[in-house]
């Protein structure tokens, strides 16, 4: 489509059901009360002339551009902050308001370059718009004190900043502070001296508290702040909707374009999980889809120690189907699987977990979503019904209380931060919601600008379970159970035997807390607020289902939301916040070794039969192996063959020697991926692949939405992913035949009975929607469980604390804990490649003061992390965000590994790993362990590409 | 750890994370049928029952005769 910036009403929609009609230029108009007259006119496709105003943020009635007349009214109040009113006649355009802004205009051009030909924003600036929207020929003032010539900011690798053509407007303050809730910009200065700031003086917005979302370059109306890209390429001539491949909150940008190249994404307003809105990741990290490192050829090669061969497709793909048939033919066909992978679409996942069914002929095939939210899919199913968050993302705009637990919004869900910081501000004098946070370290939710947790409560790691019984103790025992929801919606019998067990002594918070390290009268508090205020959310994130009890964990959230009736309504719920893009997609698409699409179990006749129809094709019934299982079978020589997409195994997965050692004792691992990833390092057969951008497909995000993909280039490497998958599957004989993705889609409908309605047809027409989507649910379920569960009666199961094995000695005395920082993403293999190694070039382990002082350690230190499993070096930062005995780390960089100390332990129903929860030791250290030596040099070894002589 | 010392630790993990259950065995004999897959539930069943717990050296007793006809 041609280029069309997005419509922008300039003031946000009212959401009162209450109506004005008003006359606006002899037109009528009804509109929301509240409504600005502003908006009103551009609803009514009248545009009145603004630059202090745009939709994102409130009104802020300083440009004195917008002044409208109203008849019976005194003089010429501006459109952006004047209500419309029933009754009200109102003229946009007469002689005295162009003359007034006319005399405004000339004042803004007066004291700005104009240089408009060879400025980055030339054709897309709204101070030029409305400068011939005002018709300004001339410009009487001349030379005198300006604010021209000023030094840009170069700092930010995104965008610009350059003082000089600032109009003071506010809106990129305005942005930072109501959109993102960062508020890192500031207008410092009086008057003539008014500038806008990224924090202190001294600071540049790279050293600056700004997160880089982009927010303020979105709002700014002139070139002031700008993208570096717009300056490099120029500005965009069309524009396509897709939705962006980093985390679980599933942003919908609109991809600008010039040609085939990328100029910039700006975030989709009409996101109905963004809402406009975006992070640094989804914004500006995209450099990777071009990056050099990327792999465009097939590669082979007989062994690992071998180099890669470059090959053509039909040859890698005629190679990798021999060596499957061979492997089975020799070793039996259960010495084959396959990966799936939460970050290719649900299509592309749909294929592998069918090839593997019915092309293997076993169902060994697993997702990484094994190592994040297995545990998610295991407990909401037992105790609701289904595998899947109960909301919607608005849903938190109703809540009055959250209780975060094991989850790090700001960043790992950063947009979706930025919407639970807004409700938790308040709004218009209002109070905002309450705010307790669960989590061992002190993270930026418990105090950020404008925002306290009403309760931070620092369990030890590993004793979720116990805080969470205890919680539930106080609430039974104090009464403060919601019976007559219990009664309705859930069986009485489990529940009263559930409160038997809660209201124990033992369970008591006094009780648990020299276990849970939590202060009971902290506890007591928090489960009191929990329980009292109407709506009451709760959101998690990895930080719950990473441990040996995570699946215990999910199923005692989930009886805490019963018991206080949290459950089928706006403002409340459980909220599993996604790590990755599609987590919740390739789960649904049958990508676990026990279930088929849609959650139903290999065992049930019905379903395997239906799809046994479907493919042709007989199913085993037996569930199939698990990812850790599958390592255990290679190295016990019984399982042979893989086939790994768009999945980094190796960094990923927990005891990394565990898994080299698995990896190599197979005899072909196929790897489909953009880069030579650590996996790759052990393969075969390298199958490249297409980015997000090259592709066409569905994410289905941590609201369950479902929403398209859409290919804005051509694939580099020749082929979009699912195109892969198909061609594998021809060369090993099946006679799969799709020519788009959306048929694909069409046989997940058919076959699936909660995405019975979804197409992509109907994802065009309706932008996204959330499963189920069937003939109960037409338009999708934004919210589940309104009327009753999913399972009929919501089931209190009983969850005792069983503790991990993994214990502190005196060999191991700290507890290492991880996570993720806000500008990179998972194993970093996109991230590492694009700017954002500015803000974090490598993974830092941070210690507390006393642990540190104990051992000699200052920030910056190379200290040395071992464990049972292994040992690495990394930096230390030393910080009171993590308590003394617990220490953190990210696992974005390959160089750390920090997966070689972690353990073998696992969740108990899912064989999700325990990341978060290591003994591990501390010490001073002078650089790399002889296992980063080895391991760089084995790596470097394994990526060797023969070069091939030029014709 | 070798695949059967992991095997074994599991179940009695599964066992004592079921332990509260009306029918502790049964409901780890479920859980192992439902997520094992055939290789694992054959070396357990081949296994002697050193170091299982007694709910799970149960459920694996129960499980193996089901699945056997007995």
């Amino acid at each position: 489509m041609t280029y069309q910036p997005q419509s922008d009403f300039g003031t946000p929609a009212s959401k009162s059901e209450q109506l004005a009609t008003l006359t606006i230029d002899g037109r009528i108009v009804t509109v929301p009360s509240g409504t600005s007259v502003m908006r009103a006119a551009a609803m009514n496709g009248t545009s009145i002339p603004k630059l202090c105003a745009t939709d994102s943020v409130n009104s802020f009635g300083s440009c004195r551009l917008c002044l409208i007349e109203i008849d019976g009214r005194k003089g010429t109040p501006a459109s952006c902050t004047t209500p419309a009113e029933d009754g009200m006649i109102v003229h946009t355009q007469t002689p005295r308001l162009a003359k007034l802004r006319k005399g405004v205009m000339e004042l803004y051009i007066s004291d700005h370059p104009l240089d408009c030909l060879t400025c980055g924003a030339n054709g897309d600036c709204e101070l030029q718009d409305q400068a011939g929207a005002v018709g300004l020929r001339d410009v009487r003032y001349g030379e005198g004190a300006n604010h021209l010539g000023q030094a840009k900011d170069h700092s930010n690798p995104y965008f610009d900043y350059d003082p000089s053509k600032c109009i003071a407007c506010s809106r990129c303050i305005r942005a930072c502070d109501e959109v993102q809730g960062t508020l890192a910009l500031t207008m410092d200065g009086r008057g003539f001296a008014s500038h806008i700031s990224a924090g202190l003086a001294s600071e540049n917005f790279l050293s600056s508290e700004c997160v880089s979302c982009g927010a303020c370059v979105q709002a700014c109306p002139t070139a002031t702040l700008i993208e570096k890209k717009v300056v490099e390429i120029g500005t965009p001539e069309r524009s396509v909707v897709t939705t962006c491949a980093y985390c679980g909150v599933g942003c919908t940008f609109r991809a600008e374009m010039r040609g085939e190249q990328l100029v910039r994404m700006v975030p989709n307003k009409e996101g109905k999980a963004n809402r406009g809105h975006s992070c640094v990741k989804g914004r500006f990290a995209w450099g990777y889809a071009q990056h050099r490192e990327r792999i465009l050829k097939p590669m082979i090669r007989a062994a690992i120690s071998d180099p890669w061969r470059e090959v053509e497709w039909e040859e890698a793909l005629s190679y990798a189907a021999s060596e499957l048939k061979r492997i089975a033919d020799k070793y039996g066909k259960q010495a084959l699987g396959g990966i799936t992978s939460s970050r290719c679409t649900n299509e592309e996942t749909f294929l592998v977990q069918k090839l593997v069914r019915a092309g293997f002929g076993n169902n060994n095939v697993d997702t990484c979503a094994r190592v994040c939210h297995s545990p998610t899919g295991y407990g909401l199913k037992t105790t609701f019904g289904t595998s899947a968050g109960t909301q919607d993302f608005d849903s938190v705009e109703d809540s009055d209380v959250i209780l975060l637990i094991g989850a790090n919004p700001t960043d790992g869900h950063p947009v979706f931060a930025s919407r639970m910081k807004r409700r938790l501000r308040g709004k218009n004098g209002n109070d905002g919601a309450k705010l307790i946070v669960v989590d061992p370290r002190r993270i930026d939710m418990v105090r950020t600008p404008h925002i306290e947790a009403d309760h931070h409560l620092p369990l030890r790691p590993g004793t979720n379970v116990a805080v969470l019984t205890a919680m539930a103790h106080v609430i039974v025992t104090e009464g403060l159970a919601d019976e007559a929801f219990i009664r309705e919606r859930c069986d009485w019998d489990e529940y009263c035997h559930w409160a038997e067990f809660v209201s124990d002594k033992r369970h008591a918070p006094e009780t648990l807390e020299p276990v849970t390290m939590v202060p009971a009268a902290d506890l007591r508090a928090a489960a009191r607020l929990f329980a009292t205020r109407p709506n009451g959310a709760i959101y998690y994130g990895l930080g719950v289902t990473e441990h040996s009890q995570g699946s215990s964990t999910v199923m005692a959230i989930a009886n805490l939301a019963m018991a206080t009736g949290n459950i089928g309504r706006r403002g409340v719920g459980v909220n599993p916040l996604r790590g990755q893009n599609n987590v919740q997609g390739a789960c649904d698409m049958g990508s676990f070794p026990h279930e088929l699409p849609g959650y139903r179990h290999i065992s049930d006749a019905a379903t395997r039969s239906l799809f046994e129809a479907d493919w042709g094709v007989p199913l085993d019934p037996e569930p199939g192996l698990r990812i850790p299982n599958m390592l255990d079978a290679a190295v016990d020589g019984v399982f042979k063959a893989l086939y790994c997409q768009g999945e980094d195994i190796l960094q990923s997965d927990p005891n990394t020697q565990h898994v080299s050692a698995g990896l190599a004792a197979m005899e072909c691992v196929i790897v489909h991926d953009l880069f030579l990833n650590e996996t790759a390092n052990y393969a075969h057969i390298f199958l490249p692949g297409s980015t997000f951008l090259e592709k066409n497909g569905t994410f289905t995000n941590a609201e369950r939405r479902i929403q398209p993909v859409r290919k804005v280039m051509s694939p580099m490497n020749g082929l979009e992913d699912w195109e892969v998958t198909q061609r594998l599957a021809q060369a090993m004989g099946l006679d799969w035949n799709y020519r788009h993705p959306s048929e694909i889609m069409d046989e997940i409908a058919r076959l699936t009975p909660t995405f019975a309605g979804v197409s992509f047809a109907r994802l065009d027409q309706e932008g996204s929607l959330q499963w189920p989507v069937n003939d109960a649910a037409p338009d999708g379920s934004p919210i589940m469980h309104v009327d009753g569960f999913v399972r009929g009666k919501g089931k209190f199961v009983v969850t005792d604390y069983v503790p991990t094995d993994e214990k502190t000695g005196p060999r191991f005395p700290l507890l290492l804990t991880t996570g993720r920082i806000l500008s990179h993403y998972n194993v970093g293999a996109q991230t590492r490649r694009t700017e954002n190694v500015a803000w974090h070039p490598e993974d830092l382990l941070e210690i507390h003061p006393n642990d540190a002082e104990d051992r000699g350690i200052k920030s910056g230190d190379w200290v040395k992390l071992a464990s049972r499993s292994g040992e690495t070096t990394l930096r230390a930062a030393v910080t009171d965000r993590v308590a003394p005995g617990v220490v953190y780390t990210t696992f974005h960089h390959p160089a750390t590994q920090a997966n070689v100390v972690t353990s073998d332990y696992s969740d108990w129903a899912t064989n999700c790993p325990e990341y978060k929860v290591t003994a591990v030791q501390i010490s001073a250290s002078n650089g790399p362990t002889d296992w980063q030596e080895s391991y760089e040099s084995q790596a470097a070894s394994s990526r060797r590409i023969i070069a091939v002589p030029a014709e | 750890m070798t695949t059967i010392e992991r095997l074994v630790y599991m179940a009695n993990q599964i066992a004592a994370n079921l332990a509260t259950d009306e029918d502790p065995a049964g409901a780890v004999a479920e859980h192992i049928a439902l997520f094992w897959d055939p290789r694992m539930k054959k070396l357990i069943f081949d296994h002697d029952s050193g170091g299982l717990s007694p709910v799970a050296a149960a459920a694996i007793h129960q499980l193996a005769q089901k699945q056997n006809g007995g």
